[in-house]
């Protein structure tokens, strides 16, 4: 089929058997005439008439690179100005040899091949999972799901097979994006009743959870820290409510907190969630996402598990590690059951990136992190509490990397003043008017390691300007 | 004293570096990247950060991380990487259904541009024209290939996509107040996902199995179909290769009862341009980004599964889609029967780009081109296969296939013992994978092969003689076969502590507690 | 792994890394019939027909080629054998040194299958391998029941019970991998008892004997992509529940014989009849094990409903270990009150065969040949050809 209308026939550089002596000569070993031929299964009244109306071809790779590099362009990245954005997608450093990795050929293009060509893909799956591990204070962790709305959807349809119970108790605060997954993801099977949440400090109304926990209840899901940015410190008391009842206690938690502040085992969570893109993987405008669940290692919850467990074991040489699926058969049918939800292709290149970030950091990077993020974070709401106007941090309890900017009493909206901003080469926090409006004119405000005190003190600058 | 050069198979080995677990690298005081310091300035004002965190929620044993200097790391894992075999590496047609065709390399230089890596999904729209212009014209693009009129590249891979059309025909039926909808159709030779993810949603399950030709019989959908079906989920050509030539028949059916009928596109790359799924009469459909569009798999991942609908269902789309208004895009949340997320943003953009851009580089002669040859290579390996001794292609006997085929070792098996795994080792030794099919295994010692358009001929006959050569050797020493694989990266993996709760360690520190003791 | 050893193997249990055990029963005669166009061998008459007309044995040489295949284990496991042509002789020749146990006469005999299968016991074999045909299956179930785990080497005219491997090779290599510890589970499968006279006299009557647990093997291939299969007793306890969930007050429900089918009457908590038909209004046991006469009464003038699920090897739905439910029951019931029911296991086996009916009446079988549902699993069927 010719490409152009010249009578010179091009072979395209990813079709090599598009050589027409090629072809010819495994057509005849095939026995047809053409290619039309090998399609005789498909009827005649289904084939497509004509061509697909795409736009011309760019052939030359140079053509194709200037014509997307010329799209890209109209792209402002948050690298050309300064991102006060969060709200489940973080700007956070990304180390050289996470690059370095993820971009091998042998990584970014394998799939699923075994445990013996493919052995070096499983390794390191099993150190990502044996990493997080670590971090979480937890002995099952899988090779990550899509994001942190799948983990959490999971999680909770896990505590409900666990349990054998059909309601989950879901703080108010948390991501509007995740309730939405979870929503869609629980119906019909599960139902999902919120909790409320202190106005003051906005912790959970732990009172409000008594009310409502029963022996219908499957698990209590809050996040830590929460979508709005405060430490949720009454872990606690939450799971003794939950286990008193026979509930599980299930926790969104982000990791690049974990070096600093507690892992949600240590108060009572018997399943853990989250994103791991803030381990060494870029924004990629939120496609650099990947989920994580993880728990004891215990058989009533290791085989609730769809997705997939690798583990260690040997091989007939003695020394060799060998890795392959972990997979417990079910053998007894004892609860009311929908199946075990499915796995598919997720986000491996993602895991295999968080597990170099983690060995890189070490558990004192881990700790410099949290703690270089908590002190900046704290210098921003200091700073920006300093404007008149602004009613900073909204929550009074302690907050790590996030935190929520009433602008109510500026007049102004959000909107406006994130415009404003935005003409001065800043993009201001996320404007969470519409998904809390009982907040008011608030934006959720984002700092990590990689904002300069002298980021900061712009920020504050333009926002004095701008509130006068 | 000529050596032979070039020997099909190769005298192959893989890369093997008795690699430790990542723990064992550990030296206490080494770092391996350093944080960013804080501002003196900063600390003065704040202190230390971490004394307003109350006592219990202060982590007081740091995570048992290891330490490692920065070139240690890298060194490790690229000893990993090396230990993996890349479809970039290898011949990887024996990956059957996964499309393991060549992800260009300008695709993966554009998609780590800043332009693309540094962007966050909640900038103001006006800041990202260009991720959202590449979007829409996906989107474009899509909907021609298919004949569908919207798309969502939200789910991040086919499964994803699965659940999302399911969620969207449990939403349809409600708000047409069709309650009695409570089972969903499907074949045993689609993907696994289709059965699992109508369950995940409540629905009863029919599975239809085929006839003696292949594919399921029209008789076997009218035995299921009745006014309690929501939908028909089916793949075609399915995992066989084969194409139903019913198919249309079978969408007529399912919408005279009011059921929906969904694609499942992973097997695509046959039939590009050459019949879609408008014209079969799907309501709605999903392609595979990282099979048939070529973005790079990942070793599992991300990916997308780019899901298409025809008007009528477009207001139940999860949100937000892209649109254009003539003079800028935007994001579109006001679908006013929306079924909300199925995951966070809008989707994978790397993977988007890499599509974008490999449709670009190809047009739609160029597509048309890719489905030719990918159908080409396909009989082509058909016909060597069914020479080789013990090889048979079950079905359509005669007849030809779309993109790939399911073989069976049976006779294989049969007269020598050497069953479809022990293929599969054995050719690990020539650097080539062999996938067998997704449970159950309704073919007997079944494999699965799919060449796509990428691989030239030498490339196939290469791995033709691979196969030639395991079943030579199954005839007359299959002893070495049943020992494989020897020039892998490990020898013959012990699979016995894998279902003992016992015994299973899925993490370091699980295997330290658990077998320790016998180190 | 291990809990399917409990009980069968002390030795294995006391964690000795021991040789395997291997024990191995041949019925000499099994087969003999049937190179020579008659139908099996049961009883001496037929036998001397048989010799007399130049029939040779034929068994030993199929457990031959299984052995063969458990060559390359020779210095792992150990083989257990009844005396010279019930196992002894060919063991030898295979290259194996049998431990020989018990005493048999010159010719052969059921009691003496049986009396080995019981000495095999006593021995705690890892795993019983005979070879024979539906006839010492019979002999082994009357043995042994369901105490140890057995394989059968095929080496019968044509084989109704489920609990032989496909073929004498693949006995060996199924063999090797249980006793290495590579199957991962074992399941019940049906011993038929065909009425040899009726059989060779052109009728066929086939009834349900017995189960027997047998290795069941699944491959270990990574399943990269999807999970793994529920085994024999989810599958059938997933079945039933879906049954429970769905009876209706309105309705009488046969219960016909088969694990798969027994599994419901355990949900329901009510004594039942392996082997038989039973019969069920209002989640309890209205009788049980009834005759086809019997059954005809019972629902006579009731709306009642059939559960029913292959039987055998050859995946009979009906005709085979079912007659009690005969056309004139099928008529009653009527052919929308049919349920069949089938593990994923079971389906699995039949390789893509289709089910098979065989009722004795032509215009019953018509009716009901075709694309049939059957359930599955909880919420869970499929579409199948029965022809």
């Amino acid at each position: 089929m010719p490409f152009r209308k010249k009578d010179e026939k091009i072979v395209h550089p990813y079709i090599p058997n598009s050589v027409p002596e090629v072809k010819a000569k495994m057509l005849q070993e095939i026995g047809v005439k053409d290619i039309e031929e090998l399609y005789e299964s498909i009827p005649e009244n289904l084939r497509f008439k004509g061509q697909l109306n795409l736009p011309e071809p760019l052939l030359s790779e140079h053509a194709l690179r200037s014509h997307v590099e010329k799209i890209l362009s109209k792209n402002t990245t948050c690298k050309e100005t300064i991102s006060f954005l969060g709200g489940g997608c973080w700007q956070h450093y990304v180390p050289a040899v996470c690059d370095e990795i993820n971009q091998r050929s042998e990584f970014l293009t394998a799939y699923a091949g075994e445990p013996y060509e493919d052995h070096g893909r499983f390794q390191a799956l099993f150190e990502y999972a044996s990493l997080m591990a670590e971090l979480l204070d937890m002995d099952v962790v899988n090779v990550p799901t899509y994001d942190w709305c799948q983990a959490a959807s999971t999680s909770l349809r896990m505590a409900g097979r666990i349990t054998g119970r059909k309601e989950a108790l879901i703080i108010d605060t948390i991501s509007p994006e995740r309730l939405s997954a979870m929503k869609n993801y629980c119906r019909p099977v599960m139902t999902l009743q919120m909790i409320n949440h202190r106005s003051q400090t906005g912790l959970m109304d732990v009172d409000d959870l008594e009310s409502k926990t029963s022996s219908n209840t499957a698990c209590i899901y809050f996040e830590n820290p929460s979508y709005l940015g405060f430490i949720e410190t009454q872990g606690k008391a939450i799971s003794n409510i939950a286990h008193e009842n026979g509930a599980l206690i299930v926790v969104g938690a982000d990791p690049t907190s974990l070096g600093v502040i507690s892992p949600p085992s240590n108060y009572g969570a018997d399943i853990a969630c989250g994103d791991i893109q803030g381990l060494g993987i870029h924004m990629n405008y939120g496609g650099g996402l990947g989920g994580f669940i993880a728990t004891r290692d215990e058989k009533e919850f290791v085989m609730e598990y769809p997705f997939r467990l690798f583990g260690i074991t040997k091989t007939s040489v003695e020394g060799e590690y060998g890795f392959a699926d972990v997979a417990y058969e079910r053998t007894s049918f004892a609860k009311r059951e929908e199946g075990k939800e499915f796995v598919g292709t997720m986000a491996a290149l993602w895991g295999i990136t968080a597990g170099v970030y983690l060995s890189l950091m070490g558990p004192k990077g881990m700790r410099e992190l949290g703690r270089t993020i908590m002190q900046k974070s704290q210098y921003a709401m200091k700073k920006l509490s300093e404007i008149k106007g602004l009613k900073v941090p909204v929550f009074r309890s302690p907050h790590f990397k996030e935190f929520v900017v009433d602008f109510t009493d500026t007049g102004m909206t959000v909107e406006s003043i994130n415009k404003f901003l935005l003409e001065n080469d800043i993009f201001g926090g996320k404007d969470i008017s519409s998904e809390f409006p009982q907040l008011g004119n608030c934006a959720l405000y984002c700092v990590t390691e990689i904002h300069t005190k002298g980021d900061i003190d712009k920020l504050a600058q333009t926002l004095s300007l701008c509130s006068q | 004293m000529k050596a032979e050069r070039n020997p099909k198979p190769r005298n192959f080995h893989q890369a093997k570096w008795d690699e430790p677990v990542i723990f064992e690298l550990s030296r206490r005081g080494e770092r391996g990247v350093l944080v960013p310091e804080i501002e003196s300035e900063i600390e003065e004002c704040v202190g230390d950060g971490t004394s307003i965190l109350p006592e219990n929620m202060r982590r007081k044993v740091p995570p048992g991380l290891p330490e490692i200097s920065q070139m240690k790391v890298l060194k490790h894992y690229l000893h990993l990487s090396q230990q993996c075999l890349g479809a970039d590496l290898n011949v990887d047609i024996g990956q059957g259904t996964c499309t393991m065709k060549y992800s260009p390399k300008i695709n993966r230089l554009l998609a780590v541009s800043p332009k693309v890596t540094e962007l966050h999904p909640f900038q103001d729209e006006s800041t990202v024209q260009g991720a959202l212009e590449i979007m829409y014209r996906l989107d474009l693009f899509l909907r021609e290939i298919s004949g569908m009129d919207r798309f969502t590249f939200q789910p991040g891979g086919g499964s994803s996509a699965i659940l999302a059309m399911v969620s969207i025909i449990q939403a349809y039926h409600d708000f047409n107040k069709e309650n009695q909808r409570d089972e969903v159709l499907t074949t045993i030779f689609s993907h696994p996902s289709d059965a699992a993810a109508a369950a995940v949603k409540g629905y009863k399950v029919v599975t239809l199995y085929p006839n003696e030709d292949g594919y399921v019989d029209i008789e076997a959908l009218k035995k299921a179909i009745s006014p309690r079906t929501a939908a028909l989920l089916i793949t075609n050509p399915e995992d066989t290769g084969i194409f139903n030539p019913q198919i249309a028949e079978f969408t007529r059916i399912a919408r005279e009862v009011g059921a929906l009928c969904g694609y499942d596109q992973a097997n695509a790359n046959g039939i590009l341009g050459v019949t879609r799924a408008r014209e079969a009469g799907f309501d709605m459909c999903f392609f595979n980004l990282h099979k048939t569009f070529s973005s790079p798999h990942g070793c599992g991942g991300p990916a997308t599964g780019a899901l298409g609908v025809r008007e009528e269902l477009k207001d139940f789309l999860p949100v937000p889609i892209v649109e254009f208004d003539g003079e800028k895009y935007f994001l579109n949340y006001d679908l006013s029967n929306t079924i909300g997320k199925v995951r966070g943003f809008y989707g994978v953009f790397p993977a988007i780009l890499n599509a974008y851009a490999w449709i670009m580089s190809l047009g739609s002669a160029g597509l048309k081109e890719v489905a030719n040859v990918a159908v080409l290579n396909n009989n082509y390996i058909l016909k060597k296969v069914k020479e080789i001794r013990g090889a048979s292609a079950p079905y359509a006997a005669g007849k030809h296939r779309i993109e790939q085929v399911r073989y069976s070792w049976q006779k294989l098996t049969e007269e020598t013992g050497i069953t479809t795994e022990d293929v599969t080792y054995r050719m690990a030794d020539f650097g080539f994978h062999l996938w067998s099919s997704h449970h159950p295994f309704i073919v007997p010692q079944p494999f699965t092969i799919e060449p796509t358009e990428s691989y030239s001929k030498d490339e196939i006959d290469e791995y033709i003689a691979g196969l030639k050569k395991v079943v030579e050797e199954a005839y007359s020493e299959p002893e070495k076969i049943k020992a494989a694989p020897h020039s892998s990266v490990v020898h013959k993996i012990d699979q016995s502590t894998l279902d003992d709760p016992e015994k299973w360690a899925i993490t370091w520190r699980a295997y330290l507690r658990k077998h320790k003791k016998d180190a | 792994m291990g809990n399917h050893l409990e009980g069968l193997s002390k030795k294995a249990q006391k964690g000795c890394v021991k040789l395997k055990r291997l024990g191995l029963i041949i019925n000499p005669i099994a087969g003999m019939g049937g190179r020579v166009g008659l139908k099996g061998t049961d009883g001496p008459d037929i036998l001397e027909k048989a010799k007399s007309l130049g029939a040779k044995p034929w068994a030993p040489d199929r457990a031959r080629d299984a052995l063969r295949k458990l060559e390359s284990l020779k210095d792992t496991i150990e083989i257990v054998a009844y005396p010279r042509t019930m196992g002894e002789e060919i063991s030898i020749k295979c290259g194996f040194n049998p431990q020989v146990i018990g005493a048999i006469s010159e010719t052969t005999t059921a009691s003496d299958t049986k009396r080995a299968a019981q000495d095999m016991r006593r021995e705690e074999v890892d795993l019983l391998l005979f070879a024979g045909g539906d006839g010492t299956a019979r002999d082994i179930y009357d043995a042994v029941g369901c105490s140890m785990v057995v394989l059968g080497i095929p080496a019968g005219v044509k084989i109704y019970s489920a609990v032989f491997a496909s073929s004498p090779t693949r006995a060996g290599e199924l063999a090797g991998l249980y006793v290495e510890g590579k199957v991962g589970e074992v399941i019940e499968a049906e011993v038929m008892d065909i009425n040899e006279d009726d059989y060779r006299e052109g009728a066929l009557s086939a009834k349900l004997h017995g189960y027997l647990k047998i290795p069941f093997e699944i491959t270990h291939i990574q399943t990269s992509k999807a999970g793994s299969s529920p085994n024999e007793k989810y599958s059938q306890e997933a079945i039933a529940l879906d049954i429970v969930e769905n009876m209706s007050d309105d309705f009488h429900y046969i219960i016909g014989p088969g694990t798969t089918t027994k599994a419901i009457m355990q949900r329901l908590n009510l004594d039942s009849s392996l082997l038989g038909v039973d019969l069920v209004y209002r989640k309890k046991l209205v009788r049980k094990d009834l005759n086809e006469s019997k059954l005809l009464e019972q629902i006579r003038a009731k709306r009642t409903k059939l559960i029913v699920t292959p039987i055998g090897g050859q995946g009979y739905v009906f005709g085979r270990g079912n007659q009690q439910i005969s056309p004139q029951v099928i008529e009653q019931v009527g052919k929308d009150n049919i349920i069949i029911v089938a593990t994923k296991h079971k389906i699995d086996s039949l390789e893509g065969r289709p089910l098979l009916i065989d009722t004795g009446d032509e215009a019953t079988d018509n009716l009901l040949r075709g694309y049939l549902k059957i359930i599955t699993g909880y919420r869970e069927s499929i579409i199948y050809k029965c022809v």
